[in-house]
């Protein structure tokens, strides 16, 4: 196996205050490897997603480092070739289905304008290609669901054909950012089987936003845990969960909700292990300003 | 000392603050509206009965489109019912109109899933929290602010601050010391940690669990997540359909579940733990 997606110090600033949102990140995922992006809210997990995506906010800029997607350097890309390779390679499951989904067209379109505008394919095969995906999204009546607005399709639905959506041009790799926080307990089962499925199915390389380690142990075999857009602990799943080893994680796994063990669970992260976490942040920029 | 379902045979010694019976909320239905004329009826509520005793916590669960809300709505007098009772510190509330409901308004209170849609923008923190003391003529606003950002754990100096510089924890603090403010005995949490991360959950139950403590406040606890819902409440009723399938101390519910819908939302939840079963 090879890294299909190798990011290296990758830094992005806020244009604004030259704030850096991202702070030399680093990792790379092989094919078929699916790797969890932890942290709580507004540490970054989407930002990164964003990046690799090249769709970043026009706000943030990126600084410095690498984004090397299938062998290619994307910063040092023409914007067309690098829309074109990261459109033909890669694709996103977005975090929230009502807005993703454009509420005034049908959903044909809206699996198959991708196929047909990046890809070239022809309108029928593209159709053929979306009702193939609905089915293997376990959608019923997959005619109608073509037809249908995305108002017409409850939440579990919708999240179906965005994932349908996100799959239809075989991308090697797949941004799923919190795909499922939307949905009830039950369905979100059903969706995060779904994508685990079609992913080993189709051997795709992964990164799995989420804020929630109980989605992270049934889907990945790697996360990182962020804070404050830096990496604090890069782990296996199986040694993470036997035990991590920043305080920072052992303090959101202590979050966690286990109802299986309600006094380990829920306990709300402790003032001085955020302290600790920020000054560690603080300690990195220092160094990086330094050697810059 | 619970069956399995039906309404707890005996709430505590305190008595009970809100209770209903043989309760049924109907909502027209838009989908088979004709052209002309009124959209039909559709029963979303059947023959709930529930007792939460003065000071204990309610967990009403069940899977998206089950009811919960409706019926949360329902026992703040939001919706009529259709039929059935419902009661409020012993007064039947059911059929009271809004100038009879007025005095018992303030008494129950209500916080929302979504503190950016339920906050204006364009208020401070402050007059947040004021705008309805003000509404229902409470004197020492101010001095009632800051005691309610105390209550809440957020700095005094967040009453200057607009909703948007907050966190999603933040602002649903904010939603709970609005609600506080007001110096209810009833309130009603509607999903209010579904949208938050993990760190941001257990900060605002811990909150929510310690005023309960400290203010003698009585809760009904509205979630689609039994996860979160054994580490507040003293009981929980399970909805599907509108019915209760399950009701019961909170402790046997989740060590010994009686209805397969409770075991099936139990399995749902994703552990963290790579080995869990089932999965
Ligand atoms: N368009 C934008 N302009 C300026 N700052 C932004 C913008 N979008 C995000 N940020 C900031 O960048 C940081 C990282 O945001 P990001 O969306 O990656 O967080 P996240 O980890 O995905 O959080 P969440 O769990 O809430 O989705 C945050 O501090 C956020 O406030
Ligand atoms: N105003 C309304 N008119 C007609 N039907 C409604 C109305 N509000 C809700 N319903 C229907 O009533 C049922 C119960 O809805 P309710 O919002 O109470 O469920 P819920 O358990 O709170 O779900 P969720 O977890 O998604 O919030 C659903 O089938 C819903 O479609
Ligand atoms: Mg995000
Ligand atoms: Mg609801």
């Amino acid at each position: 196996m090879s890294a299909f997606l190798t990011v290296g110090n990758l830094s992005a600033v806020l244009r604004g205050n030259r704030q850096r949102v991202l702070r030399s990140v680093s990792f790379s995922i092989d094919t078929g490897e699916v790797l969890g992006l932890v942290g709580e809210s507004g540490a970054g997990k989407s930002m990164i997603g964003k990046a690799i995506l090249g769709i970043l906010p026009s706000a943030i800029e990126i600084i410095e480092g690498e984004i090397v997607l299938d062998g290619q350097d994307l910063q040092t890309m023409l914007p067309a070739d690098r829309r074109r390779l990261i459109g033909a390679t890669a694709a996103l499951i977005p975090q929230d289905p009502l807005t993703a989904l454009n509420p005034s067209r049908r959903i044909e379109p809206q699996i198959t304008n991708r196929l047909v505008d990046i890809l070239g394919w022809s309108k029928a095969d593209a159709r053929v290609r979306a009702l193939e995906l609905l089915n293997e999204v376990h959608i019923d009546n997959p005619e109608r669901v073509m037809a249908s607005y995305p108002h017409e399709l409850s939440g579990g639905m919708r999240q179906r054909v965005l994932i349908a959506s996100a799959f239809a041009a075989n991308p090697k790799l797949v941004v799923a950012d919190e795909p499922t926080t939307a949905l009830d307990v039950t369905v979100q089962k059903q969706i995060l089987r779904l994508i685990r499925d079609l992913q080993q199915r189709h051997a795709t390389a992964m990164v799995f936003v989420t804020h929630d380690l109980g989605v992270v142990s049934k889907v990945c075999q790697r996360l990182s845990v962020l804070y404050g857009g830096k990496f604090v602990e890069n782990a296996s799943v199986p040694d993470f969960f036997a035990g991590p080893t920043h305080a920072y994680s052992r303090a959101l796994l202590a979050a966690t909700p286990k109802y299986t063990d309600p006094d380990a669970s829920l306990v709300p992260v402790d003032e001085a292990v955020i302290e600790a976490v920020a000054a560690e942040v603080a300690a990195a920029d220092e160094e990086w300003r330094h050697a810059r | 000392m619970h069956d399995s379902s039906g309404a707890p045979k005996n709430p505590a010694a305190a008595g009970v603050l809100v209770s209903a019976k043989a309760l049924d909320v109907a909502l027209p239905d838009m989908a088979a509206k004709p052209v002309f004329g009124r959209a039909p009826l559709i029963r979303i509520i059947n023959g709930i009965d529930l007792d939460i005793a003065r000071g204990s916590v309610l967990g009403i669960v069940g899977g998206s489109g089950s009811g919960k809300s409706t019926l949360g709505r329902a026992l703040l007098r939001l919706i009529e019912p259709a039929a059935g009772t419902i009661e409020f510190d012993g007064l039947d509330i059911t059929r009271l109109g809004e100038d009879a409901l007025r005095p018992v308004r303030r008494r129950m209170q209500m916080i929302f899933q979504d503190p950016m849609s339920s906050l204006n923008p364009r208020r401070r923190v402050g007059a947040i929290i004021a705008d309805p003391m003000q509404m229902h003529g409470f004197d020492r606003i101010d001095g009632r602010i800051d005691d309610a950002l105390d209550h809440v754990g957020l700095p005094r100096g967040f009453r200057s601050r607009y909703p948007h510089e907050l966190s999603g924890g933040q602002r649903q603090r904010v939603g709970i010391a609005r609600a506080i403010a007001l110096e209810p005995e009833f309130i009603l949490a509607d999903e209010i940690v579904s949208g938050l991360d993990v760190s941001s959950q257990a900060q605002v139950l811990n909150v929510l669990a310690g005023l309960v403590g400290e203010l003698g406040l009585t809760l009904a606890f509205i979630s689609h997540d039994l996860s979160v819902i054994r580490r507040i409440c003293d009981q929980v009723m399970v909805l599907q359909r509108g019915s209760i399938v399950e009701y019961g101390d909170v402790d046997r519910v989740f060590d010994a579940p009686q209805a397969a819908y409770t075991r099936e939302l139990l399995d749902a939840i994703p552990l963290p733990d790579p080995q869990q079963a089932n999965w």
